[in-house]
């Protein structure tokens, strides 16, 4: 069983495929999409978490591959640097997914990288700037 | 009053290690099991601590002279404008300083990735400075242009200058419009999103001396994680504010100004923030210790986050437009626990104050005071309180045109 957070990057001539259809009917995948941005005839992205038997997940990446999608692991796109953080909690209200949170009652922030969606908004929301983002990553920033 | 002790007395305590001290935080706790007067006549002393964003600071470096010499006119920090209309190579470097060109909240809301907080933080952190100075020349300091690196222990001075620090009492900053704002209680959503608050509460140094009847000029402080000193009162100090019966304000009240060398102190414990749409500012380590001189004093330090309430801003359009107008008050309790009520709408609070960096700094007070390399002074003046009388005042509003105001 393997269940993985990918970020698919479309270019602009596959972007009209019907590629989840695929995933499922062909690969037997479970699709949990958690955000998307697809516009025709523009480069799109689909952050989704795949789940299914492993010999199924390995044949459907070659054929992604194959598709000349780009397949980015969400895991460690965006890095929060304990050293930088004040534990403030600016962020906490911003994180729409909780991945950013408060530990009570030690009034510690902590990050759970599982819950994050790589929305990028604590980027800036953070006045110590203790949230990175990777160069490459979801937002292709 | 049952119990009289003086700061002589802690002092010499503190020599011969025989000195007692808590936090504000666990003398809750300690007073609540035993009683004010009991506590008074065990403890004495109780350290507070606060981590939070404060902009009114800066620090004033002499950066010394080159050969031939220079009066700086004009000069930047690491592209950070700093103040230079004192004498010849004195400077002041203010927290919200941002390099001339910033693009601001040109592309809003902006960045405000460095400015004078960080330039302090790196100085702190021992890194390399870049210093660009413009001058018109004198016959006395001829020098025009003059560009140099250089690292706060290659200086003359460098003192940390707070007009304005450790407010007591903030507001909880709410957004009652229809969009988000960016302000200097950080991002807030629209329609009462969140709630930002900015007070470390019952760790608070001025909600534990309320009144400041310890608190004074000359009180020796934990300062950036070094040691600093109550310069005076701070600016926009208010002692006026409403107070409940525990002598606690309900609105932002007393401040103080602080001053400390800047070479003993810690990045740690000054950080240079970036607050989205707003600007650049510092964020001040600070513990102020408080000499349990009788019970009265005491019965202060006991006041628990239950206790101590904050009045609730529309940072739409009540703060910008000075309107007085309060949505009500909060407890420090509620807004420690994750959200509040406001209007009948349940919100998640965050605060800007880091709780667990005033937690560490009144524990590290504590510590030097028990080790014995931290005493405690006796003011060389009071600050002004209560019967001071302060009217807190809005800048004056008259036509320099005009024959009448």
């Amino acid at each position: 069983m393997t269940r993985k957070k990918i970020v698919l990057r479309f270019p602009p001539h596959v972007v009209e495929q019907p590629v989840i259809y695929h995933l499922i009917k062909d690969y037997n995948l479970m699709v949990n999409i958690l955000r998307a941005d697809i516009n025709p005839r523009k480069e799109g992205r689909l952050m989704m978490e795949l789940s299914g038997e492993d010999a199924d997940y390995r044949r459907a990446v070659q054929w992604l591959k194959k598709q000349e999608l780009k397949i980015i692991n969400l895991e460690q796109q965006i890095s929060w640097s304990e050293e930088r953080c004040t534990h403030c909690g600016a962020c906490t209200v911003i994180c729409p997914t909780a991945a950013l949170n408060f530990e009570r009652p030690a009034m510690t922030v902590r990050f759970e990288e599982d819950k994050c969606i790589i929305c990028e908004l604590c980027l800036r929301a953070c006045p110590a700037r203790a949230m990175e983002a990777l160069a490459e990553n979801a937002n292709g920033r | 009053m049952k119990v009289n002790r003086t700061i002589e007395e802690i002092n010499e305590k503190i020599k011969y290690g025989k000195v007692v001290v808590f936090t504000a935080e666990e003398i809750i706790e300690v007073i609540r099991e035993k009683g004010v007067e009991e506590a008074a006549s065990q403890v004495d002393v109780v350290t507070t601590g606060t981590f939070g964003p404060m902009c009114s600071s800066g620090a004033f470096l002499n950066v010394g002279h080159p050969k031939p010499r220079i009066k700086l006119n004009e000069v930047t920090l690491n592209g950070v404008e700093a103040y230079s209309g004192i004498a010849a190579v004195d400077l002041y470097i203010g927290a919200t300083a941002l390099p001339k060109n910033d693009p601001a909240n040109r592309n809003y809301p902006g960045d405000f990735s460095y400015g004078g907080g960080h330039v302090i933080e790196d100085l702190v952190a021992g890194k390399e400075i870049h210093l660009e100075g413009r001058a018109y020349g004198t016959d006395c300091y001829p020098r025009k242009k003059y560009e140099t690196l250089f690292r706060l222990e290659e200086i003359n001075e460098a003192i940390l200058y707070n007009p304005r620090n450790a407010y007591q009492n903030y507001n909880v900053a709410v957004n009652l419009g229809q969009k988000t704002i960016y302000t200097y209680m950080g991002i807030l959503k629209s329609n009462l999103g969140n709630a930002n608050y900015s007070s470390a509460g019952q760790l608070s140094p001025l909600f534990n001396d309320p009144l400041l009847k310890t608190i004074g000029i000359g009180t020796r402080i934990f300062l950036g994680g070094g040691i600093g000193y109550v310069a005076w009162h701070g600016t926009q100090h208010n002692p006026s504010a409403e107070r409940l019966e525990n002598g606690t304000p309900r609105f932002p009240a007393a401040t103080l100004a602080l001053i400390g060398d800047l070479k003993q102190m810690q990045p740690r414990w000054l950080r240079g923030l970036s607050y989205l749409g707003y600007g650049a500012t510092l964020q001040v380590g600070l513990g102020v210790p408080i000499p349990i001189l009788n019970e009265e004093i005491m019965g202060y330090c006991a006041v628990s986050d239950a206790d101590l309430q904050a009045p609730v801003i529309d940072y739409s359009n009540a703060y910008p437009n000075r309107e007085s107008d309060n949505l009500g008050h909060v407890s420090y309790a509620e807004l420690r626990s994750g959200t509040i009520m406001v209007q009948g709408k349940q919100m998640p609070t965050a605060s800007l104050s880091s709780y667990a960096g005033a937690r560490e700094i009144a524990a590290t007070l504590k510590t030097w005071i028990e080790k014995g390399s931290f005493s405690l002074t006796s003011p060389a003046a009071a600050l002004p309180s209560v019967e001071a009388g302060i009217k807190f005042k809005p800048m004056p509003d008259r036509d320099p045109e005009g024959q009448e105001g």
